[in-house]
């Protein structure tokens, strides 16, 4: 076959596609604010993408009873742990559980535990409220400022008020309504 | 003849297997009680109005069970820290309530440890119940 300029332009033309392509594939710059994202930014954005999200029967069923049952991915497996060792005072709250339910939530929560290094406090404590993490808190920096105010929000613990897909486990930007 | 007899055996049999278990109804889990509590000293009959009164009173406490069960027990609750929907705790608004014994010993144990910082009795239970069984009639 002749190599002829016609030809050259379009595998310079499919070259450049691929390259396109293969650089949208790698990119993990779902904001578009490419070279701009800052140190925490990447960390959101983690925590915004949707993902297949882990369930167990036993961990759906024992802990959404009181509120929703939060993401294993939202603390580390040190705090799972610590809460799954003080079942009966949970908060202030008797939650305790049989020994084997106890035994298989623990599993799930561990197997699925956020693996991003968590730092532990000066004392060597890792947060055992959500809303006390580092992430949380600076995800949540604004909201934080206008529940203060609100008589009827209280607290961020109750994530269902501003992310109507929590009971699915889905946090994406996309699906907050502030009620204030 | 006879297969086909067989196979319907089979297929009734099956059939009954495949429904969702009830452990127990409320007037079983009552009899549970009340064969506890009959041995103990001090035994009174059941009472609705003792369970009444124990259902709203806080015993000393922050919480009584209408806290969050709220004074009527046919209506939906409200957990008193997370604000979560509770489904109604009367039998007669809520055929799942008081059908599954674990269940029931679960909540007891829990909640009687929230309320009163120790575990119900079985007079106290059956008193309880007894009152919830009153509700909607």
């Amino acid at each position: 076959m002749k190599f002829s300029g016609k030809h050259a332009l379009g595998i310079l033309a499919a070259l450049l596609l691929v390259a396109g392509v293969v650089k949208l594939a790698v990119s993990d710059d779902y904001s578009g604010r490419g070279q701009q994202m800052m140190a925490g930014d990447k960390e959101a954005e983690e925590v915004k993408v949707r993902r297949a999200q882990p369930s167990n029967p036993e961990w759906l069923e024992e802990c959404s009873a009181c509120h929703i049952a939060y993401p294993p991915r939202f603390l580390p497996a040190e705090s799972w742990r610590e809460i799954m060792v003080g079942l009966g005072d949970h908060f202030g709250s008797d939650a305790s559980l049989d020994v084997k339910t106890a035994g298989e939530i623990s599993a799930f929560l561990e197997q699925n535990a956020r693996r991003r290094k968590t730092t532990p406090d000066a004392s060597g404590k890792y947060p055992l409220r959500i809303t006390d993490s580092r992430w949380f808190r600076r995800e949540h920096a604004r909201a934080a400022s206008r529940v203060k105010d609100d008589p009827k929000l209280r607290n961020l613990a109750n994530c269902g008020a501003c992310h109507m897909q929590a009971e699915s486990g889905s946090f994406s930007e996309h699906d907050v309504r502030y009620p204030f | 003849m006879s297969r086909v007899f067989v196979s319907l055996v089979f297929a009734m049999v099956t059939g009954m297997a495949a429904q969702p278990a009830v452990a127990e109804t409320p007037a079983e889990v009552l009899a549970i009680f009340k064969a506890e509590a009959v041995g103990t000293p001090g035994f009174k009959d059941f009472s609705a109005v003792r369970g009444a009164e124990f259902f709203k009173n806080k015993h000393g406490g922050e919480w009584s069970c209408a806290s969050c069960h709220t004074d009527d027990p046919a209506a939906q609750g409200k957990h008193a820290k997370s604000d979560k929907l509770i489904k109604p705790l009367a039998p007669s608004a809520n055929p799942e309530r008081f059908t599954e014994m674990k269940k029931v010993e679960k909540w007891y144990k829990r909640n009687c440890n929230d309320v009163l910082d120790r575990e119900c009795t079985a007079q106290e239970k059956g008193d309880v119940l007894t009152y919830l069984l009153t509700i909607g009639k």
